[in-house]
């Protein structure tokens, strides 16, 4: 090992703008989160910590990005980003939406007139998922309906209200005179910070590469070095296990890894791409995995973590593994020395560890088009509907033809220390009429191939149970039946 | 002048003990109010949280937000891994030798009594030679900054040998391990009773705690002053505990020690006992270093550290005759309180006072045992064991129904408080405000009960999978404290000379709206508009003895000692400006912003300046006792409540009988706050009471491991409700009539009750599981019900 960088170059500089202008930060260790700097270093005390992992999202702040001639706005979770990563774009926190004399900005005048605060520390954090909202929907003329306030404010909690006013809010910013961001004043700044070096710079301990070959060589030359994407889950590390990093390496900037590629047989996303995106790219083939996508955590955690980052993780009950063991992913690693493709199942070896030498990284993961025959669902059991952690995931693919299973892809998670292909339960309706008879078997087979722990999220025999159970579940929906899952059921329907 | 000598001739009256006993007893302020009081302008109206304009623009202050004074250092926990053991020592010698760290503070750097200063006096400020729990505190780790201190306080070793744990009620019940002696209560004869009942059922219950999950985490900043004096910043419900405990702890008078709290980010009772503990090992660690010392918690040690809603275990025996009624019961509850007393005897009694819940228990005994585990101790939440105590009668009436195959809603109704007959409570209280018949009646009418069970029961008969169910409960709550000393309040107001009114009061604001309605209701006293009145931080030093902000008493208590002080005020600039038109002070009004007598009207500001000059008292205080309550802590008979609450849910859910998931459809509520402050604060607390309530009974679960170790301890692992789990069709609708006594602008408390109308959730579910399952038997489902507990219902 190297010396820490920080030794040899104390000068750790952030830029970023806030409130129209650069702000210009020296000295911030790599593993300094973004709140920390927020209310410790710019005593700007209006973002709150709630939790600390990025599950409230007491701590909200919106992020603006150039794409294009536009700015593209996310709401991320402040507590367990690192503050580093925030380089080169803009920041507005709940202080710096309206000024201290003006009106207050649509997002909190909602606020306030549906009483939507009352103790009021969540408050901040919901008015900001507000403003990604407003700026993301309001001020393109689109309607916020109920579905999707519910959606986008799921990663906010609130102890207090019950949730109705603050749906409301959401409902009636657009009602609200507008207020408009001045993007051709914040581009021009932010054309300022664009970067003039590689983010590469060798004394630095948070590197930021900004293309896919200085990454390889920054991981080559760097092993030890802390890799992240967006954070949320290293974030933790750091905020609950009070791990140090000397160094840090940031794929976020690289471009290539950025990008969502469209091809006739698959889509290639990038191990960069957000969830959010990633999510929105793989609904637009299939349009049944939107409540599933929408249910990924929330979405300030969807708009700062990457497919990539869930999928390199290798957590057992990552949700993004089993759907995409079922659609059959592969994933690319790169090195130095090249690359090598291997079916995403593979990636794992036991639980959080890899196949991944200690120069590659995850670089793509493909995924392959849907069919014509294919029959695809996945399913999701947790505690609460949005914003939880499966106790049991279960991804199933078939394809049928004149009666028979032609192709089987089941993937599971909570179930084994890694996500895992169900392969026997494959093999157990692979090639046989798709009837009862063959359902029962392979829910037999499914119930007996893994062995799951009982945790705080459910008994061993809760999930082997409903292991099985939505397999039933995939059966009753592939012979027409309708209103057997809640994830879809309507009242109104009922009537 | 004629008023100043009136005034002073006042205070000489005030100044007779007769006249100041008959002031206390009838706890009315000094004068009488003019007989033509003001039209209220302001209260009744669903004016913004006085704070709201600030917590949208982020500037709303919370304790960890004030500027930190140079010198600050930083705290955090040192805890127990141990459920419960002999802490042999401590070994903090790679903690101190980290970066940042100034100290380790341990009990015996405790300057004062090593006992916390609580009721119960059963509870170490920090563990000294035993341990009781996995999270109890032992010492606290101080550091320049909040990281260092956190990472410090993981490398202090504690040497504890593990003794023999309790971690279970029933383990407990068996091993006669209480915190508190059990209570037995009984009326008739129940053994009897059952003998004679037509039907008799025997079941058992299951009901989880629930953790409170505040928004803000405990925290404490305590600051040394000149001459061993002390500023606590705490985020509190009572300031006037943390006072008591920080001058227990430190050896001090409580006169050395001032606490401010401007606001919580939520308390719900969690910040009724443990903020004080906070305050204390802040205030220790400060008095050893002689610098301030803040403690945030980590939301995951918040968690492992401070006490949770008590999880109860129920048995009960009860007869009924063939139209549902129930004719005899015998209850116990075996109550987890953890390894300390805390607040846990009121719990265990109001679980006792609210295990009738709306109906008419004739024969009944109840024992209520309070056991000793080695857990969190738990402590106050929402509901204070109401829930508890009204969810097992909930249970079995919802089980008699499906017995005997009648409509849970009329087996409910035909066991009712009477208003003639069958009206006094089993604990010898009448109930003399009763309109449940009538608030039944109407939620069934306005949420379709009968059209929509029909609908249901036809829907669910072609539903395979999904099944429907629904569930219509009632809710009357108690209100007082029942340890009635708490049932007092002190307010101030401050009138300046520009006319600008200033109200301070006993209560702490938690978001439940307090300031807003306290400042209401001073502005409609003096006549003035709303933003007139600003309500400030909860101070000891203004409002000494306070009682803790709790038992959904803080308007009741706080807005009319409020209401009396500005009245005093008000009297007093009555008299002056009678004087100068020659008029009966009685005949001056106060209204929009003027003062108004028969022949003159002046604004208020230019009467406040005129009275300043002619030297007249432009403040005063405000005191408010409640009348009417009393009772027995023995027998835990008399008139604990000075009236009651009332509401009723009409609630429809699905569940899923593949996997026990479940979704709320539909709630109507209809809800008693009397004639209503504020009615958006009103249905707020509704609505956010409901919300939790439901997050109790659902996705709220708490796990401990076998070792006693909390494994659901963040956002992360424990789930209260979020967005999506409120319905669309969520209807809150405002009983409208006064309160029947004589309570502030004729209102009634709501920050507790609407919590329990969530019981209509649970009740629903096993309307739901009943369907899936057919037949006359009971559902037995653990609460909270979870997927898992579903399905484990289903299956059962």
């Amino acid at each position: 090992m190297t010396l820490p960088s920080a030794v040899q170059n104390p000068v750790e500089t952030i830029q970023f703008v806030r409130r129209g202008e650069v702000v210009t930060l020296g000295n911030v260790p790599p593993d300094r989160t973004l709140l920390e700097v927020l209310r410790e270093d710019l005593a700007c005390t209006g973002t709150k910590e709630g939790c600390g992992e990025g599950d409230c999202g007491a701590c909200t702040v919106v992020l603006g990005e150039a794409e294009g001639d536009a700015i593209r706005y996310r709401a991320i979770n402040s507590c367990i980003r690192l503050a580093h990563s925030i380089d080169g774009m803009a920041l507005w926190t709940v202080e710096d939406i309206a000024s201290a004399d003006g009106p207050l900005h649509p997002a909190q005048e909602a606020m306030v007139q549906c009483h939507g605060s009352q103790c009021g520390f969540c408050t901040p954090g919901f008015v900001m998922s507000l403003f990604g909202m407003y700026q993301n929907h309001v001020s393109k003329g689109e309607p916020i309906t109920r579905a999707l306030a519910q959606e986008e404010l799921s990663g906010n909690l609130c102890r207090c209200t019950g949730y109705r006013p603050i749906l409301d809010a959401a409902q009636k910013m657009g009602e609200l005179p507008p207020v408009a961001v001045d993007e051709p004043a914040l581009l021009q700044k932010l054309q300022q910070l664009a970067p003039t070096a590689s983010g590469l710079e060798a004394d630095f301990s948070y590197q930021s590469p900004r293309t896919l070959a200085g990454l390889l060589k920054a991981r080559a030359a760097h092993p030890g070095a802390q890799l992240v994407a967006g954070c949320t889950d290293v974030g933790l590390w750091v905020t609950k296990l009070h791990q140090q990093f000397e160094q840090v390496l940031d794929v976020t900037r690289v471009k290539e890894l950025r990008r969502i590629e469209n091809y006739p047989q698959h889509l290639a996303i990038g191990a960069a791409v957000p969830l959010a995106d990633a999510y929105a790219a793989l609904e637009a083939d299939r349009p049944q995995l939107h409540n599933f996508a929408a249910r990924f955590a929330g979405l300030p955690v969807r708009n700062a973590g990457t497919l990539g980052g869930n999928v390199a993780n290798g957590s057992p009950i990552g949700d993004s593994m089993p759907l995409l063991i079922a659609l059959g992913a592969n994933v690319v690693l790169m090195s130095v020395r090249g690359h090598r493709e291997m079916p995403l199942e593979q990636l794992y070896t036991g639980y959080r560890k890899n196949v991944m030498a200690a120069d590659e990284v995850l670089a793509w993961i493909k995924v392959p088009k849907p069919t014509a025959l294919e029959n695809f669902r996945v399913y999701k059991i947790s505690k609460r509907y949005d914003d939880d952690i499966s106790a049991v995931c279960l991804a199933v693919n078939l394809q049928i033809e004149n009666g028979v299973v032609q192709t089987a892809s089941v993937g599971a998670g909570g179930v084994a220390a890694t996500p895992v292909r169900a392969l026997k339960t494959e093999a157990a309706l692979k090639g046989q009429p798709w009837t009862l008879a063959t359902v029962q078997q392979a829910i037999a087979t499914l119930r007996a191939e893994f062995s799951p722990i009982s945790d705080m999220r459910a008994s061993a025999a809760y999930r082997v149970e409903v292991l099985g159970n939505l397999l039933q579940r995939y059966w009753l929906e592939s012979q027409g039946m309708r209103q057997i899952n809640l994830a879809s059921f309507t009242l109104e329907e009922t009537a | 002048m004629n008023a100043a000598k009136d005034l002073a001739l006042s205070r000489d009256a005030v100044a007779d003990p007769e006249v100041k006993a008959a002031n206390a007893r009838a706890a009315t302020p000094r004068r009488k109010a003019p007989a033509a009081g003001p039209a209220p302008q302001v209260a009744g109206r669903p004016k913004f949280h006085e704070s709201a304009r600030a917590q949208v623009a982020g500037t709303a202050t919370y304790v960890d937000d004030i500027p930190e004074i140079r010198g600050t250092l930083h705290a955090a926990p040192i805890l127990s891994t141990v459920a419960h053991g002999r802490l042999l020592g401590v070994d903090a010698a790679a903690a101190l030798a980290m970066p940042g760290v100034r100290a380790v503070i341990l009990a015996r750097d405790i300057p004062g009594d090593p006992m916390l200063g609580n009721f119960a006096h059963d509870e170490p400020v920090l563990a000294q030679d035993t341990v009781q729990h996995i999270g109890q505190v032992i010492g606290v780790v101080v550091a320049d900054s909040v990281m260092q201190a956190r990472r410090a306080a993981r490398q202090v070793v504690c040497h504890i040998e593990a003794l023999p744990a309790i971690l279970d009620v029933h383990d407990a019940l068996q091993a006669q391990s209480y915190v508190l002696p059990p209570v037995f209560v009984k009326r008739g004869d129940a053994a009897q009773a059952l003998k004679n009942a037509a039907h008799v059922m025997h079941g058992t219950l299951e009901v989880g705690g629930q953790e409170h999950f505040y928004l803000e985490g405990q925290v404490a900043y305590v600051l040394p002053q000149e001459q061993n004096q002390w500023l606590v910043y705490s985020s509190t419900q009572h300031p006037g505990e943390v006072q008591h405990w920080v001058a227990h702890a430190l050896g001090i008078d409580n006169h050395a020690l001032r606490v401010e709290c401007r606001r919580m980010g939520g308390g719900f009772g969690g910040k009724e006992t443990q903020a004080g503990h906070l305050a204390v090992w802040s205030a220790i660690a400060a008095h050893k270093l002689h610098r301030p010392v803040k403690l945030r918690l980590d939301r995951d040690d918040d968690f492992m550290i401070t006490g949770k809603r008590h999880s109860f275990a129920y048995d009960y025996t009860v007869g009924f005759d063939d139209g549902g009624r129930i004719t005899g019961l015998k209850l116990m509850m075996a109550v987890n309180c953890g390894f300390s007393a805390d607040l846990s005897g009121p719990v265990a009694d109001r679980a006792v006072f609210h295990a009738d819940n709306a109906y008419f228990l004739e024969d009944v005994e109840i024992a209520s045992y309070r056991c000793k585990t080695h857990m969190q101790s738990n402590t106050a939440f929402r509901g204070f064991g109401g829930p508890q105590g009204m969810i097992v009668i909930e249970t079995i009436l919802g089980d008699i129904a499906r017995q005997l195959g009648l409509d849970p809603l009329d087996v409910r109704r035909r066991n009712l408080y009477g208003i003639e007959k069958r009206n006094v409570t089993h604990y010898q209280m009448k109930v003399e405000d009763n309109i449940l018949d009538q608030l039944l009646s109407k939620l069934e009418l306005t949420a379709q009960y009968r059209r929509r069970r029909e609908a249901i029961s036809a829907w669910n008969a072609g539903s395979p999978v999904i099944k429907r169910g629904m569930a219509l409960t009632p809710v009357k709550f108690g209100i007082s404290f029942t340890a009635t000393l708490f049932n007092q309040a002190g307010a101030l107001v401050h009138v300046y000379t520009d006319g600008s009114v200033q109200v301070n009061h006993g209560g702490t604001e938690m978001g439940q709206g307090l300031n807003t309605k306290v400042a209401q209701i001073v502005a409609d006293e003096l006549g003035v508009a709303f933003e007139q009145v600003l309500a400030t931080a909860s101070d000891t030093g203004k409002i000494p003895n306070a009682s803790a902000t709790a038992a959904s008493a803080g308007t009741d208590l706080n807005a009319r000692a409020a209401q009396y002080a500005a009245r005093n005020v008000r009297d007093n600039l009555a008299q002056f400006v009678a004087g100068l038109d020659g008029c009966d002070a009685g005949a001056v009004r106060f209204a929009g912003g003027e003062v108004l007598t028969p022949g003159s009207a002046r604004p208020f500001t230019e009467v406040v300046k005129l009275a300043h000059a002619n030297r007249i008292q432009l403040w005063s205080d405000g005191f408010y006792r409640t009348p009417k309550i009393h009772y027995d802590k023995a027998t835990l008979t008399g008139r604990p409540f000075y009236y009651f609450a009332y509401g009723a849910a009409c609630t429809e859910v699905a569940i899923d009988t593949l996997t026990g998931e479940s979704r709320v459809l539909k709630v109507d509520i209809l809800h008693d706050v009397g004639t209503s402050i504020n009615p958006a604060i009103d249905i707020g607390q509704i609505e956010g009471g409901f919300v939790q309530g439901m997050g109790w009974l659902t996705t709220e679960q708490l796990v401990w491991n076998d070792k006693g170790l909390l494994t659901t301890h963040a956002p992360s692992t424990y789930k209260i409700p979020a967005t999506g789990d409120v319905p669309e069709h969520f209807k809150i609708e405002l009983w409208p009539e006064p309160n029947r006594e004589d309570n502030v602008f004729g209102s009634k408390a709501v920050g507790e009750p609407p919590l329990m109308l969530a019981i209509s959730v649970y009740e629903a579910l096993r309307d739901a599981i009943a369907s899936a399952r057919g037949g006359k038997k009971g559902v037995r489902l653990t609460a909270p019900a979870t997927a898992e507990n579903v399905l484990n219902s289903l299956r059962a």
